[in-house]
């Protein structure tokens, strides 16, 4: 018997080629739409718009020096804000890898709170600890502190929601990750796990093509990422990474069975990275330029703006209008961010342990008696920022 | 020791449902050391379950729930096999109070046999302390008695920060002591003296314990000299007043350690008496260690520290 929430997944068995499409890259509908209200539509479209603006504003403060790092975004929105926009925040918790700018964007992340942990500034919630992106959120959604090591998020993400399940509550933990990362430890212990407790999780692998310059092929010899479900007692689902409507689909689905208690689901969805892996990589030793074109081609903005004018919920001068305020507000931010201080040199020796012990209060002590004695890590008024 | 670390958990899982037990046979079976015995009975399998053979998953999982308002206890079955985990342990545990500004924090045990004296070989001996007390962001305990073992247990249980719980396995059935019912603290980073002296101070932890107590006895016999005896029992963060302080008053030192001497514990305390308090001195510091070798099987007792290696440690300090 067909399960009514799982009727996608049996339609979209293992190891199947076609990604599940709703919006064909010219933006034609060719699959069933969910039925979204017109202002939920917008909102997704907007923070695919913002998030595109936010990395390229990441892009140009890297360019031109005043932030060291950055990891290219462009091309991944569909995936980033289709996923998102299935969540429910007030219960659901995310456990993210760091190519995911749109989850908090679209979750109402101010822009500036994102930015200051690019500038690694006093209100950046990792407080400098970190390189840019790296962001650790709690509100207003649960969006777990990103680690560069990779994969590791995968079974914390099954921790976080075998809690969920022991409390009686009805949260689920989406975890992200890309195609290089299935090949981590992580990546195996977390699915195992998932499968063994049926923990409530949804396996989201944003495949965009290449880890760093390795392509897919010689990351694995399976077809595609989303068989390797299987091994686990998973179910595995591949989705078109491009189409915003169909990620909401399937990772909506995804949820309502671990919500429902019929536990975790791996989803693969087919994306392309339309830059380099970070602002140090250089993809056009690697990449065929010819890729780039095609991938245009499909470009999830593009193709989700031709659906939503051409089925009546947006003008075309309501899109231009939400692209200049975009990069507007992007702008702002960064300038926002730019300008406040730095952490004081404190904050080096805190949140290492609940309390400070003894032996880093001395380090402390030393470390700022000897810097300030030389009028560094001191604010513009001379006082010392503690 | 063992069943006092058993009725340590207990204990605490009595008072606090959050409480769960997570490792590699720690269910029905109870443990390969029976540390575990009776809590999946008394408790339910989802409070104390069985998982995968998958040390990563063990501590990522571990993490994950200790973020989400459990504390685990995870069991690791040999610390020979934490590797798998040191990732989850060093990158993520570790640093997640730290890289998160206090919005994510990790209040997870993780218990784990070490140590030799089981012919155990190459796999089930090592002392591997000194990596994690080098990183920043966890907490070393390491039990010598059934006493503290329960009660640092619960401290560290209690403590909200992720703390590696080394059980000296070769002291889990090495003697009796009656030790109270229900729950008891001891306080982490506290040292203990086990026997009182000025005359030389050996410092010791773990299962090196009883064989500095001993070593100490030999030297009252045949030189009638005291030889304090300081079981450091948290190694980070280390009370280091009370070291120091005992190297001050005592100027002799011997370090005794089961684990390879190069970067070992030892070292980092040896280092710091010589900065902190050389002017007590009235010797070279010594230390007694494993070899800088693997750990091996059929001649492990001549690789571990004995009282006879202590002994003649202390007499060589007593008479520079």
């Amino acid at each position: 018997m067909v399960s009514p929430v799982a009727w996608s997944f049996d339609s979209l068995s293992f190891g199947m080629s076609e990604a599940l499409q709703i919006i064909d890259p010219s933006g034609k509908k060719v699959g069933s739409a969910p039925r979204l209200k017109k202002e939920a539509l917008l909102a997704m479209y907007r923070a695919m718009v913002r998030t595109r603006a936010f990395d390229d504003r990441c892009m140009k403060l890297q360019r031109t020096g005043k932030i060291g790092f950055s990891v290219p975004n462009k091309g991944i929105e569909a995936t980033s804000v289709g996923a998102a926009a299935a969540l429910d925040i007030t219960t659901d918790w995310v456990a993210p890898h760091y190519r995911d700018f749109g989850i908090p964007i679209f979750h109402g992340v101010q822009s500036v709170e994102m930015m200051d942990n690019m500038f690694g500034n006093v209100d950046d919630s990792a407080v400098g600890r970190q390189m840019p992106v790296h962001f650790s959120f709690d509100r207003p959604l649960k969006y777990l502190s990103i680690s560069s090591p990779l994969g590791t998020q995968i079974p914390q993400a099954v921790g976080v929601a075998m809690a969920m399940k022991r409390q009686k509550e009805l949260g689920i933990c989406l975890t992200t990750f890309g195609d290089g990362s299935t090949n981590t430890l992580g990546f195996h212990s977390g699915m195992n796990f998932a499968g063994v407790y049926g923990a409530p999780v949804v396996f989201l692998c944003q495949n965009n093509g290449w880890a760093i310059s390795c392509p897919v092929e010689k990351q694995t010899a399976s077809e595609g990422f989303a068989v390797k479900g299987e091994a686990y007692g998973i179910p595995g689902v591949t989705v078109d990474g491009n189409d915003v409507l169909a990620v909401y689909r399937v990772v909506s689905e995804a949820i309502k069975r671990a919500r429902a208690g019929e536990g975790p689901t791996l989803i693969e969805a087919v994306t392309f990275r339309m830059g380099g892996h970070s602002t140090s990589d250089d993809p056009s030793k690697y990449v065929d330029p010819q890729e780039f074109v095609e991938w245009e081609g499909r470009c999830p903005i593009r193709r989700f703006r031709a659906y939503l004018t051409s089925e009546g919920k947006m003008a075309e001068e309501e899109a231009d209008a939400i692209k200049v305020e975009a990069e507007a507000e992007m702008m702002a931010a960064a300038k926002e961010a730019e300008a406040k201080p730095v952490p004081s040199l404190d904050t080096i020796f805190t949140d290492v342990y609940a309390e400070v012990p003894p032996h880093l209060h001395a380090q402390s002590d030393f470390a700022i008696g000897h810097y300030s004695s030389r009028g560094e890590g001191v604010n513009e008024k001379g006082e010392f920022p503690l | 020791m063992v069943q006092a670390v058993n009725d340590g958990l207990k204990s605490i899982m009595r008072e606090d449902d959050s409480v769960l037990v997570l490792g590699e046979d720690v269910g029905p079976k109870g443990g390969v050391f029976l540390a575990t015995e009776g809590l999946t009975s008394e408790f339910g399998e989802d409070r104390c379950f069985d998982t995968p053979l998958s040390e990563d998953g063990i501590i990522g999982v571990g993490v994950g729930l200790a973020m989400n308002g459990m504390k685990p206890v995870c069991e690791i079955q040999f610390q020979d096999f934490i590797f798998p985990a040191f990732d989850q342990i060093v990158s993520e545990a570790a640093k997640m109070r730290y890289r998160s500004g206090g919005q994510y924090t990790v209040p997870m045990v993780i218990r784990t046999p070490y140590g030799g004296g089981i012919r155990g070989g190459l796999y089930h001996s090592q002392s591997g302390e000194a990596y994690f007390a080098h990183t920043a962001g966890l907490k070393v305990v390491v039990p010598s008695t059934p006493y503290d073992a329960k009660g640092l247990l619960i401290s560290s249980i209690l403590d909200p920060d992720p703390v590696i719980f080394l059980e000296p396995k070769a002291l889990y059935r090495a003697f009796r002591e009656d030790i109270p019912e229900g729950m008891y603290t001891v306080d982490l980073s506290t040292t203990r003296d086990v026997l009182p002296g000025d005359d030389a101070v050996i410092f010791c932890y773990g299962a090196m314990v009883p064989v500095a107590t001993e070593a100490a006895r030999r030297i009252k016999e045949s030189r009638n000299k005291d030889a304090r005896v300081v079981d450091l029992r948290t190694l980070m963060p280390l009370d280091e007043d009370a070291v120091l302080q005992a190297a001050r008053d005592c100027g002799r030192i011997v370090i005794v350690q089961e684990a390879p001497r190069f970067c070992g514990y030892g070292s980092e305390l040896s280092a710091m008496i010589a900065e902190h308090a050389v002017e007590y001195l009235e010797a070279p510091i010594k230390r007694v260690t494993g070899f800088d070798t693997p750990f091996p099987n059929t001649l492990e007792n001549y690789y571990l520290p004995d009282a006879r290696r202590v002994t003649d440690a202390v007499e060589e300090v007593l008479d520079f």
